[in-house]
């Protein structure tokens, strides 16, 4: 089977399509954009199969009558105990790092201590895992380095309590530990793990216990087919420094704006926020861009600013859009300068602003940026599409909504669930034409 | 992809570029020493240079916004406008204007490493920048030197009528050169100045000759990285000089014989081997990172086929040429002639011709953040200039000698974006037409 692959590598994330040769969405893959851009490409494009490897696996399970009317019940659950799989096995090369760490023989005698109580934390940790991602679970993050720092430092403050190592020394234990964790790239198209989550699913629940011999050939000829990798194609920040030659590399407007068309042809106006860029394009009906305008140097009202303030809170990112939606009062925010988000946020505080009602303001600044810089691109034209992380964030959807409509009128707006993937889309969709065309 | 000749570590250049740097070179030693050589020094700007004038009083010319370029692109413009901030000028101020009072307040040593003495007289022809008049007031303020102002009236109409340029001449008749004459002690003598303008015309016409070569395929020159080395010598203190008559000379022979060669532009890792977009450019350059500017075209086979930045010195590509005959209104045609003192629908109509006649597929501005009269109104011009020509526009933000300014990721990014968008849409025209 042929496939098309597009890579977008944000400042925040990187994320991957698959596309096969009737321009079908196979899979999508996401990932942390760490320090190594290399290794964030790889494994969002190994998600992008796995997730492939699961629409395909769906295609041939309708068919099964087992699992008539359960068929999305069934899905779920098997994708949640696939994530299961790989989050122990990540947190197994966690304890080991962090085991390792430990032994440095800086610490003395403390090493042997802190060994000790790493070993009570991932215990703890592993018996926690199976409820993270039980079906309809919500958590901070869906990434690996998240979870289980957010885990770790709940157990570990639990477990210095009784002992006279401190807080900081375990925490530092991690801070060395997880990069180094993050750039091993498990092979999560490994059938053994497909296989031990279905084990688990089958397990899980009564209901499925019945279905395990029904599903476990088509999973296996999932598993089996081969699936290529006929041409790759590079978009995003970070794409001048992919190991690919200049013919697999396309810039990020042109992708972005390829996509916006694809997800919905009759895109005229693109607005993307991303982590450290906002960029507005204008497409013509055939999805060419035919002017751009991104922000300056400055990277001021990005969705890294939404990042900060989420920190500042203590909060996920996932959870500043609906904190944002309560808001029953306007608070004005001038302020979209990302260094000066904490000490914006703390002084509206002090001033008795509830912080729902700070949160919208804050939300509100960043899309009256997104509208200079449309301005400056040729304005808001129907049908308007807006994109990236930040289009996930339903406050700044509801806010650009409101603003750009005063100003331009009603129009179609769209925004798509998986608005995050719209350069990955539109890179995967240039390597499909660079084959087939 | 890289579409230069070769990759030899040593940079590229000209032999005109080696000439043209003896001649700076020459200028720097003969500022540092021109007090004990018993001269005196005239400072003035670029834009309405009265070069020629200058030399009538065998004035040694200093000229603050070379002064401040060169020390951006030797590195060290950065601590002279820290320098400049200390004594509270704001982050917003031009930095060009930085750069120099930053120079002063730290011993005034000029780019070559030698001292910079104080000018006699500064002699502002105010073409359209309104800071080079508050520029020089602090400079003023600084050395209490003498002060030649002339006012030129702003072309909003398009056009120079008599009335503009004979408020020019009575301005210079009776306060610019009886200001020359008392500093230098040098009687005004108008045959001198006949013969400087001479061979000011000769060498104005060899240079419009060099830029409009770009009009060629593949274009011989880069008309914005390459023309601010060509157009260097007439826009500052050497207009007039039998050198430079000699240098356009070389230049033109050059050219012709790359456009016989077939040969595109030079660039610093070699020359050019395969032209794959024509630009037009508005804006000037960034000093602080020319070279690694200037590398994220050719890289990519941009080549910029003209320039307004080419022409804030003087417009000669229209068919003015500095008249002998006429001396003194031939120096007020030249200052009310100006890009800087255009108007805005003036320099749309310009580039909007560049970008007929250069066969260009694109038009970009680089806006200069801390530049407000030049760069005000770009925006307007960019979708005023896409409208008429139906060619993409591209907007990069950079800085003059600020080095803060200059966000090589951010750049390059956009320049990228923008030069794939050319192509896509070359090639989806290409592909209709073929249809």
């Amino acid at each position: 089977m042929k496939t098309f692959i597009g890579i977008d590598l944000g400042s925040t994330t990187t994320k991957a399509i698959v596309l096969d040769e009737e321009k079908t969405i196979l899979g999508r893959g996401i990932t942390n954009s760490r320090s190594n851009y290399g290794i964030a490409a790889d494994l969002a494009k190994q998600e992008a199969f796995v997730d492939a490897r699961f629409y395909l696996f769906r295609q041939l399970l309708k068919d099964v009558p087992a699992l008539k009317d359960r068929l999305d019940d069934f899905l779920k659950n098997f994708e949640q105990d696939f994530r299961l799989e790989q989050y122990l096995e990540q947190l197994a090369d966690l304890e080991r790092i962090c085991t390792g760490n430990a032994g440095d023989e800086r610490l003395g005698k403390d090493g042997a201590e802190i060994r000790a109580l790493l070993t009570a934390v991932f215990q703890q940790l592993k018996d926690e895992a199976p409820t993270l991602f039980e079906p309809g679970s919500r958590r901070k993050s869906d990434f690996f380095r998240d979870i289980a720092g957010s885990q770790f430092s709940s157990a570990s403050e639990k477990v210095v309590r009784e002992s006279a190592i401190g807080f900081d020394a375990m925490l530092n234990v991690y801070d060395r530990s997880i990069i180094d964790v993050e750039n091993i790239i498990a092979d999560s198209l490994d059938e053994s793990k497909f296989m031990s989550a279905l084990e688990r699913t089958c397990k899980r629940s009564t209901d499925f216990s019945h279905v395990v011999e029904d599903v476990r050939a088509p999973l296996k000829r999932v598993l089996d087919t081969r699936i290529e990798e006929t041409y790759v194609i590079g978009t995003g920040y970070g794409r001048a420094t992919l190991p690919f030659s200049k013919e697999h590399i396309r810039s990020e407007i042109l992708c972005h704006g390829l996509g916006a068309h694809i997800m919905y042809p009759k895109t005229a106006t693109v607005l993307d926020i991303g982590g450290q860029d906002t960029k507005a394009i204008q497409v013509d009906p055939q999805g060419i861009v035919e002017s751009f305008q991104m922000n300056d140097r400055c990277a001021a009202g990005c969705g890294r600013y939404l990042g900060y303030i989420a920190d500042e809170m203590n909060l996920g990112l996932h959870e500043l859009g609906p904190m944002a939606m309560q808001s029953t009062r306007k608070v004005r925010i001038n302020s979209t300068c990302t260094v000066f988000a904490g000490a914006e946020l703390r002084d509206r505080l002090s001033m008795g602003e509830k912080r729902e009602d700070i949160v919208s303001g804050l939300h509100r600044a960043i899309i009256l940026r997104a509208m200079s810089i449309l301005s400056r691109s040729g304005g808001i034209r129907d049908q308007f599409t807006f994109t990236g992380g930040v289009a996930k964030n339903e406050a700044a959807v509801a806010v650009l909504k409101e603003i750009a409509f005063d100003n331009y009128g009603e129009m179609t707006m769209n925004v798509d669930p998986d608005s995050i993937y719209t350069g990955a889309l539109g890179a995967a969709t240039f390597a499909r034409r660079a084959v087939l065309h | 992809m890289n579409t230069v000749a070769n990759q030899q570590q040593e940079v590229q250049k000209e032999d005109s570029m080696l000439l043209q740097k003896a001649m700076i070179s020459a200028n720097y030693d003969a500022l540092a020493t021109a007090h004990e050589d018993g001269k005196k020094i005239s400072s003035t700007f670029v834009p309405g240079n009265l070069n020629e004038l200058l030399m009538c009083f065998d004035l040694v010319r200093n000229l603050p916004e070379i002064n401040a370029l060169q020390a951006g692109m030797r590195k060290k413009s950065g601590g002279y406008i820290m320098e400049a901030e200390r004594s509270g000028h704001s982050e917003d101020v031009c930095t060009y204007v930085k750069s120099d009072l930053g120079m002063m307040a730290k011993g005034q040593v000029g780019p070559n490493g030698k001292p910079l003495p104080t000018p006699d007289v500064l002699l502002l022809s105010y073409t359209g920048c309104f800071t080079f008049m508050k520029w020089f007031e602090l400079v003023r303020d600084e050395y209490d030197c003498e002060t030649a102002m002339l006012h030129v009236p702003y072309q909003a109409d398009g056009k120079i009528t008599d009335n503009m340029r004979q408020f020019v001449v009575m301005q210079l008749k009776e306060h610019v050169i009886p200001t020359l004459e008392r500093v230098s002690g040098i009687k005004f003598d108008i045959d001198r100045l006949r013969e400087y303008l001479k061979e000011s015309a000769k060498a104005e016409e060899d240079l419009v000759w060099v830029l409009q070569s770009a009009k060629n395929r593949p274009s011989p020159i880069d008309a914005y990285f390459g023309g601010v080395y060509y157009c260097g010598p007439i826009f500052t203190a050497f207009r007039g000089t039998k050198d430079t008559t000699a240098y356009y000379g070389a230049l033109r022979q050059e050219v012709a014989e790359r456009i016989e060669q077939g040969l595109g532009p030079v660039t610093p890792e070699g020359t050019l081997e395969e032209e794959r977009i024509r630009l037009v450019v508005e804006g000037p350059p960034n000093w602080t990172h020319f070279r690694d500017f200037w590398k994220m075209f050719y890289d990519e086979g941009a080549v910029v086929v003209a320039s307004s930045y080419t022409k804030v010195g003087g417009v000669y590509d229209f068919g003015f040429r500095h008249d002998p005959e006429h001396p003194i209104e031939t120096l007020a045609d030249y200052c009310l002639g100006c890009y800087t003192n255009h108007s805005l629908p003036d320099r749309v109509s310009m580039l909007c011709n560049y970008m007929d006649e250069y066969s260009a597929d694109g038009f970009l501005v680089n806006s200069i953040k801390s530049c407000n009269s030049f760069s005000a109104g770009q925006l307007l011009m960019l979708r005023e200039i896409e409208e008429r020509t139906g060619k993409p526009a591209g907007f990069i933000e950079t800085d003059l000698v600020d080095p803060r300014y200059f966000s090589p990721a951010n750049v390059k990014n956009r320049l990228e974006s923008y030069f794939q968008m050319i192509e896509q849409k070359k090639a989806h025209g290409e592909a209709r037409t073929a249809a």
